[in-house]
């Protein structure tokens, strides 16, 4: 992985810079012993690694923004970090760069159910702001699987999704408004508890834009009444593509499941060695969920079974109970730590429309032949959110390479059925090279006239989305 | 000029560009009146038009900008799905009578009744085409539902009323066509008590998409409005618990009849209630309990229909006055949707931005449309 040459005149500042950082912050809040930066030196991307100058941790908005205004002044790129959980290299320093967590900022700092939203700091963990509210029966509905650990900063830079987003949209549909520290340590509202913007809508570009635009230390989050139940469906099919024209024909029907997942037979087979979730040895399952009422679960169930027997299932498992519910998801929950136990894995995020699945599965198998690498399927089917699993050893010279290889095919081949390289997990370092296969230079160069905008010196989150070749000159001017 | 295609449209305007000739963009023309008034050369969008793609079973939409709105929405209609925001119609407010078209409901980021469940047009698009002020063809997003690729310009762009670029193709998120729909009214509420009636509705959890107060008028007594949508059982049984629950408010009655349900949801998106009076009108955007209070703060000269719950004020009051004045301690923005062009310009469109985000729209303009050719002036 290129990443840019650090700045030797701020490596050879580091003392001083860290001594002003120390002025400012109580003294935990500012680490830079190698021994303890250590901690920092990669995100979930582990594959990647390097020590930041320092580490700060602020406590409030203000130490952010003093914290900005310092780096600002002496030229020192900043990374802000949330949980530390992203896939994509999102939180991957470089050397010269102070790495800005907002983990000690997690406070909840207003509910109001009445008009349904949540106003947190963005380092509480997205599982917990849920949990701050459940116990009014309301939740927040965007879901990554690493809910319980990933924080909302982070959600908000990736646009972060999850199994529900079908119904319930995935962040930014769920963001009502952000307090953002600036790189110039100026501090901004944007949105609130009102809807949509006033002027531009600043509140959407933000979200997604990888902390590459500002640091957002609160969030107003909209939070909704939990259904009365929830129910999901097993469905086995003999063939992936006839379970990919179901889940086409539930859509086309008017029932809109909370959730499609779908598994292939070498993730069912992982899975069941790991969870004995009782699943069928099948080609493709898939998990359907629907909510509401007993009589609306019963209703949309009815529709949902009525088009899955068209389909010549090999298994219909209706849920008759809670421990049956649970049963049926215990698979798909354990499928990426199943995956995990057996073997290394990389997994990818590319969307395609639900049309080209057929064809996505086909050519996955025979790129997996190619390269000699296996492919697992656990998938948001509903929206063509894919998630394959390339599976490699990591001790094995020259495997991460072939994996990582084998990887860009197959994102190449999402965009060039009419999809995209990253669906929920977001861009980082991990599919920055790969940019230029879905967007040519003049809609990049779109895309960086807006961090002209936000951060005209180019400091912070140096050398994530875009390709290092299309922002050097940016970079070098600034 | 009325290009017939993307190329010709960006070669008009680098054309312009090179000569500095400023541009005003119009699509349909039901909503000329939305925004500052511009003088420059008319760019009509209509000779860009036709669905490109639609995949029902993938719920996705795209069509080029200058296509009708109808258009789109028979098109949806015969495979029983629709756009999910429900665009209000301008023309009665306007007294306008084009044809509304699909890239004009994008730049306004044109949305209903249904923003509080189902969002905003900017939360259903996914994708845009559009030509910068250089002349640039420029895309972003796709027609996937899920896409973080990059930065989402595709947000930017709803909303931005061509200031920032013209739009040659939008793609849309569509949703199933409900089979049935019902609304539960409560008659006779002033309007803190039917904010109260609907935040208790919206906090249930039956999945109400619709939530509206008609203040008494001269020869009707007040409504307050909560549409449920969805499959037959569930309406039934969905608007029977929500008449239950808001029984103790006032009288409660559900409106089942299909054409009658429709037509109450069309006045109310088109905010008729409104649209006929005299004077000027707002359109405030507020937390849902905050609605009410800015009634009493705008007083009884003010005509008003509230939608989303509380949180959407339409707002009718004598020409000249300033309702921003009025949002005392109230967080929100306020729009000025119609009303002379001099008090446009003494009370400004749009709700003025805080300094620093002032900063941020004006380099963000200066960057998509260098020379200040498109829309110009429009957004202020």
């Amino acid at each position: 992985m290129e990443m840019p040459v650090p700045d030797q005149g701020v490596l050879e500042r580091k003392a001083s810079i860290v001594a002003r950082l120390e002025q400012l912050l109580p003294g935990e809040a500012v680490i830079s012993d190698p021994n303890e930066t250590r901690a920092y030196e990669c995100d979930a991307l582990t594959a990647y690694r390097c020590q930041p100058l320092a580490v700060v941790l602020p406590g409030t908005t203000e130490e952010v923004a003093a914290c900005l205004k310092i780096c600002h002044e002496e030229g020192v790129p900043v990374v802000p970090r949330g949980a530390g959980t992203s896939l994509a290299g999102g939180s991957l320093p470089t050397a010269d760069s102070i790495i800005i967590g907002v983990s000690r900022m997690n406070a909840v700092l207003e509910t109001d159910y009445d008009n349904r939203f949540i106003r947190v700091e963005t380092g509480r963990t997205n599982l917990s702001v849920t949990g701050a509210v459940e116990q009014n029966e309301f939740f927040y509905a965007p879901d990554p699987s690493s809910q319980l650990a990933c924080a909302i900063a982070g959600n908000i830079a990736m646009n972060s999704g999850g199994a529900h987003c079908l119904k319930y949209g995935v962040t930014t549909n769920n963001l009502m408004g952000v307090r953002m520290v600036t790189m110039e340590g100026e501090i901004v509202d944007i949105g609130g508890a009102h809807l949509d913007a006033g002027i531009y809508d600043l509140l959407g570009v933000i979200c997604g834009s990888e902390g590459q635009l500002g640091i957002v230390t609160e969030a107003t989050l909209r939070i909704l009444r939990k259904p009365e139940g929830a129910r999901p469906v097993l469905l086995g099919f003999d063939r992936s593509e006839v379970a990919g024209a179901c889940v086409a024909d539930i859509i086309k029907a008017g029932v809109l499941p909370v959730a499609i997942e779908f598994m292939d037979r070498p993730c069912i087979r992982a899975t069941e060695d790991f969870a004995h979730a009782g699943y069928p040895d099948v080609e493709a399952l898939l998990i359907v969920e629907v909510e509401g009422s007993e009589a609306e679960i019963v209703e949309q169930l009815d529709k949902i079974k009525t088009i899955a027997r068209k389909h010549d299932p090999a298994e219909l498992r209706e849920s008759a109970s809670a421990e049956e519910s649970a049963a049926i998801w215990k698979g798909r929950k354990a499928a990426f730590g199943a995956m995990g136990q057996i073997n290394d894995y990389m997994c990818l995020d590319g969307t395609i429309p639900v049309s080209q699945l057929p064809l996505v599965l086909r050519r996955m198998e025979e790129l997996s032949k190619e390269y000699g690498l296996d492919v697992a399927n656990v998938f948001h089917a509903g929206d063509g959110n894919l998630h394959p699993l390339i599976l490699f050893d990591a001790n094995k010279p020259g495997d991460l390479e072939t994996c990582e290889a084998m990887g860009a095919e197959i994102l190449k081949l999402c965009v060039e059925v009419g999809g995209c390289l990253t669906g929920e997990h977001g861009v980082g370092v991990e599919k920055r090279d790969l940019m230029l296969t879905q967007y040519n230079e003049g809609d990049l160069e779109a895309q960086v006239r807006v961090k002209d905008v936000f951060d005209a010196k180019w400091l912070l989150n140096p050398a994530k989305v875009f390709p290092l070749i299309t922002t050097r000159t940016r970079r070098e001017a600034a | 000029m009325k290009p017939k295609s993307e190329q010709e449209l960006a070669d008009a305007v680098k054309a312009s560009a090179a000569k500095g000739t400023r541009l005003q963009i119009r699509g349909g023309g039901s909503r000329v009146g939305l925004g500052h008034g511009v003088t420059g050369e008319l760019l009509d969008t209509t000779g860009l038009k036709g669905v490109s793609l639609y995949e029902p079973g993938a719920l996705t939409i795209v069509a080029a900008a200058g296509t009708p709105l109808e258009t789109i929405e028979k098109t949806l209609a015969k495979e029983g799905q629709r756009l999910p925001f429900e665009p209000m119609d301008h023309r009665a407010l306007y007294g306008t009578n084009g044809k509304s078209t699909i890239g004009g409901v994008v730049a306004a980021n044109i949305s209903g009744p249904r923003r509080i469940q189902a969002g905003a047009c900017r939360d259903s698009l996914i994708g845009v085409r559009f030509v910068d002020g250089d002349g640039t063809i420029i895309k972003n997003g796709g027609r996937v539902m899920k896409n973080v690729t990059g930065y989402d310009l595709v947000k930017l762009m709803a909303g931005s009323h061509g200031t920032l670029g013209v739009l040659t193709e939008v793609a849309f998120k569509v949703l199933p066509m409900p089979e049935a729909g019902a609304t539960v009214v409560v008659e006779g509420l002033d309007n803190e008590k039917a904010g109260a009636a609907m935040s208790t509705a919206l906090t249930a959890p039956y999945d109400v998409n619709g939530a509206a107060h008609l203040p008494a008028s001269a020869d009707q007594s007040a409504r307050t409005c909560i549409r449920v949508e969805g499959f037959d059982g569930s309406v039934k049984y969905r608007s029977g618990q929500l008449k239950e629950l808001l029984g103790s408010f006032g009288d409660v009655s559900i409106e089942a009849e299909q054409a009658r349900c429709a037509k109450l949801w069309q006045q109310i998106r088109d905010a008729e209630a409104v649209a006929a009076g005299e004077g000027d009108i707002w359109r405030v955007s507020v937390k849902p309990s905050d609605g009410a209070k800015l009634a009493v703060l705008l007083g009884d000269k003010a005509q008003l229909q509230f939608d989303w719950g509380g949180g959407l004020v339409w707002v009718c009051v004598p020409e000249g006055t300033d309702v921003r004045a009025s949002m005392n301690g109230i967080d929100g923005h306020a729009t000025l949707i119609r009303s002379s062009e001099p008090t446009a310009k003494q009370l400004g469109v749009f709700q003025p931005e805080p300094a620093p985000l002032a900063k941020i729209s004006a380099g963000l303009r200066s960057r998509f449309d260098p020379h200040g050719i498109l829309n110009p002036g429009r957004m202020g």
